[in-house]
């Protein structure tokens, strides 16, 4: 600024003196110029990542005052609240401090509420920003990174969740928490170490619940902060994705700029998100800790299940046979030192499927660069129809999570639908298998059928209901054409040819470079290739022929 | 003490010991037995009420149970099943039963109180079995708090900690409990109806029994401090409901939000 020909700018108001005199010291406004001029687009599907965040804000905000009135001790003590029916019950401190939450602190059973919905609807809200990131694409580069943050978050919102569902240490948490001791216990060796170092010595121990207090509150919350703050500070870099359309290309953004509009709504939209689960939590219960009772390891009760996000672990036990035909899955080794168990029913289901999971989740942006050999920056995303392998890969993986997910409530399908829990169990043990496989074909096989509509909607137009009778008696209905924003939209994506293995520098076409010329087959071979403009000039002639032209005999319908 | 020294080598004292032992264990055995059976009270019934009840019985019950109650490939003989076994299956409209299947399904009861008790009068001369329940263990004036830990030990892992019904293996459930008179929870108890376990007085005794039906009264009776029960389910239906009606005002909210003014 050449500020020897300017006037120094003199504020005029006492308001302007103050916002004059913090803006010299620290550059507000330099960096409200920046980020006021950040650019978002607008569409109804970018906005569950902020769903996240303000459950994420409500999370921390309820917790807080969850925390000045919960007390995490295992210490045995006698219930001497106010409800009725756990009246004189010995129970631990941290159990009857919940119930006190819920019935003797004025607006305690509201703010749990709160919390425990909110925390199912971050974890869900995470969860689809994730299934919409995959089926549009925007994890390419340069985003591979910031989905790879977006996992770990996806991963430390399950831990947080966990460790929250245990802290009230009822009788269904208890049993949530059973279920993860004897998962530890079924890793070979260090299982039973891990527990006992986990639990202070034999389950449940009287730490446990301190312990998954400092995660709780502390640690993973701490981590998942951290997380947003990079994932954010990676969508100010890489600037937000957007949908085809025209005027749009990689090479620009085109949306509302967050100041004022952008941020005003984005604003609006954390009320709004907060004003939902307010009266979701003031009008359902969630948790209701006193049906349970205190912990105790004898009883379970029927119906104990995880929170929705563990299902899918807890439906892998549930499908997991204890024998496969005439072999045993839980093996005694005998040992120098003596007999020690494998118990592969439950190692097996516990950490395979979640693995296999996960991996792919994390690696899943790499396999795709390497089979496509696509190095460009990609800022426009996808429709998920115009990439239909991707789209049958993330159906499939949907299925198989699904599957699991359904079987961590088979008991209440096998209730409610009045069928047999075996049947269910074997239908999904059949489905576990099969449903991936059928979800892949089919959602490839939609996505190229929508596809097939598009490139015939973009070449005769839309059908237009009006019927005309040719002069030789011959009815025809008349299309419309679209106009060219709409088929922009209809036409302008991209339908690369599957590759043939490229040789090396030594002329030969390596193993692992036939395979990727395999799956780039798989990716690609069955293409249907957006209308060229030769084709749609091709096909507006001849439509305008059929309108114009009352003599054509035309094979248009 | 001499005597018995002297006669403890006698070729039959082996066998009077046998019979001491015999005896001392029967008797102990039907002294502990007696304990855990409620005795058919049959003398709350009249004649008349067991004749009409053998009418009806022969008439309704007979083509399964067989006449005389002695059983058949359709159904058990029912001869010390006792009066609150009638008092359950009949007075909840089990039985008779609709068809064969897993489990009897509750349905619209066919016969009234009187019938059911004419009924129950039948069966209870049939053979010794737990009799009807008596009045001071069904008022459900007991401890809700000993009760619910009763249940959560016993009764939970089936019906579910709040009651709410559970599956069984291959078909069969347990049932909710929200609604069942405090007759019949008692009855079930005594008699262990469909796959349910008896628990006998040894078991859970007549006052425990009337603790667990206090709190189930309890806690059907007090609604919901949280708001709406959504079934009582757990965290299966609180997720469905996430899924299903929380997301879908949310996503509303999202296309509002972005859809243009014009």
């Amino acid at each position: 600024m050449t500020s020897t020909t300017q006037e120094k700018y003199v504020p005029k108001t006492s308001t302007g003196r103050i916002t004059d005199f913090v803006d010299q010291r620290v550059g507000g406004s330099g960096m409200l110029r920046e980020f006021g001029r950040k650019v978002f687009p607008d569409h109804w599907s970018f906005m569950f990542g902020e769903v996240a965040l303000y459950s994420f804000v409500i999370l921390l905000l309820s917790g807080t005052f969850l925390t000045f009135f919960f007390d995490p001790s295992m210490a045995e003590t006698h219930y001497n609240g106010s409800y009725v029916p756990l009246k004189g019950v010995e129970m631990s401190v941290a159990y009857s401090s919940s119930l006190n939450i819920s019935f003797d602190i004025r607006g305690g059973l509201l703010m749990r509420q709160i919390h425990h919905w909110s925390a199912l609807l971050f974890v869900a809200a995470v969860s689809v920003h994730m299934l919409r990131v995959f089926f549009t694409g925007a994890f390419r580069k340069p985003r591979e990174l910031n989905w790879v943050v977006g996992g770990v978050l996806l991963i430390l919102s399950m831990a947080a969740g966990f460790t929250g569902y245990s802290l009230p240490d009822d009788l269904l948490s208890g049993n949530g928490l059973r279920i993860i001791d004897g998962v530890i216990k079924s890793i070979p060796i260090v299982g039973t170490y891990i527990s006992f170092f986990l639990f202070g010595g034999e389950f449940p121990g009287t730490a446990i619940i301190g312990r998954l207090y400092m995660m709780h509150i502390m640690l993973v919350p701490a981590l998942i902060l951290l997380m947003v703050a990079i994932h954010l500070f990676m969508v100010v870099i890489h600037k937000h994705t957007q949908y085809p359309g025209p005027g749009r290309n990689d090479r620009n953004v085109v949306g509302y700029p967050l100041g004022p509009v952008y941020a005003a709504k984005a604003g609006g939209f954390f009320f709004i998100v907060f004003g939902i689960i307010a009266f979701v939590a003031a009008t359902f219960t969630i948790n209701p800790i006193w049906n349970y009772g205190p912990y105790d390891p004898s009883p379970v009760s029927a119906g104990t299940q995880p929170d929705w996000y563990i299902g899918w672990v807890d439906g892998a036990l549930r499908l997991m046979p204890g024998w496969i035909f005439n072999i045993p899955m839980e093996w005694h080794i005998p040992l120098p030192w003596g007999v020690n168990t494998l118990t592969l029913n439950v190692l097996i289901p516990a950490l395979i499927p979640a693995g296999l999971v996960f991996t792919l989740l994390f690696t899943y942006p790499w396999i795709e660069r390497w089979i496509t050999r696509d190095d460009r920056e990609h800022h426009v995303l996808d429709r998920p129809r115009n990439v239909p392998t991707r789209t049958g890969i993330g159906v499939a993986g949907f299925i198989f999570y699904c599957v699991m997910w359904a079987a961590a409530s088979s008991d209440l399908i096998a209730t409610h639908f009045q069928v047999s829990l075996n049947d269910v169990t074997y239908w999904l043990r059949a489905l576990f298998f099969i449903g991936p496989i059928l979800g892949f074909i089919v959602a490839r096989r939609v996505a190229l059928a929508l596809q097939r509509k598009d490139r015939e909607i973009a070449l005769h137009g839309r059908e237009t209901g009006r019927i005309v009778r040719l002069p030789h008696g011959e009815f025809q209905e008349m299309h419309a054409q679209l106009d060219d924003y709409k088929r922009y939209k209809l036409v302008g994506y991209e339908s690369p040819l599957p590759e043939e293995g490229i040789p090396n520098e030594n002329g030969i076409v390596t193993k692992t470079e036939k395979r990727r010329a395999l799956l780039s087959r798989l990716f690609f071979e069955d293409r249907v290739a957006p209308a060229t403009p030769s084709e749609l000039a091709a096909g507006h002639g001849h439509h305008e022929a059929i309108e114009s032209s009352d003599e054509t005999k035309s094979v248009e319908h | 003490m001499k005597a018995l020294s002297q006669k403890r080598r006698h070729p039959l004292a082996a066998l009077a010991l046998l019979v001491l032992g015999l005896m001392l264990t029967g008797g102990l055995y039907a002294v502990v037995t007696t304990v855990n059976e409620a005795k058919a009270d049959t003398t709350t019934f009249t004649a008349q009420q067991v004749d009409e009840g053998e009418k009806l019985f022969v008439a309704n019950c007979a083509t399964c149970h067989g006449v005389g109650a002695s059983g058949t490939d359709a159904g058990p003989s029912l001869a010390g099943v006792g009066a609150a076994a009638v008092d359950f299956q009949v007075g909840t409209g089990r039985m008779p039963m609709q068809m064969q299947g897993p489990q009897a399904r509750e349905k619209p009861k066919q016969f009234n109180a009187d019938q059911t008790r004419e009924l129950a009068a039948y069966v209870a001369t049939l053979g010794d079995g737990p009799a009807l329940p008596e009045e001071q263990y069904i008022d459900g004036k007991g401890d809700a708090a000993v009760g619910g830990e009763l249940f959560r030990v016993n009764c939970a892992m089936c019906h579910n900690a709040a009651a709410a019904g559970g599956a069984l293996t291959r078909g069969k459930f347990a049932p909710a409990l929200a609604g069942v008179s405090n007759s019949h929870m008692y009855s079930a108890m005594v008699t262990g109806p469909q796959n349910m376990p008896v628990f006998n007085d040894a078991n859970i005794s007549p006052e425990g029994k009337r603790d667990i039906i206090t709190f189930l009264n309890t806690i059907e009776n007090q609604g919901s401090p949280g708001g709406a029960k959504l079934g009582s389910l757990g965290p299966v239906s609180e997720g469905l409901f996430l899924w299903t009606a929380v997301m879908g005002v949310v996503i509303g909210f999202t296309i509002w939000l972005t859809s243009r003014t014009s």
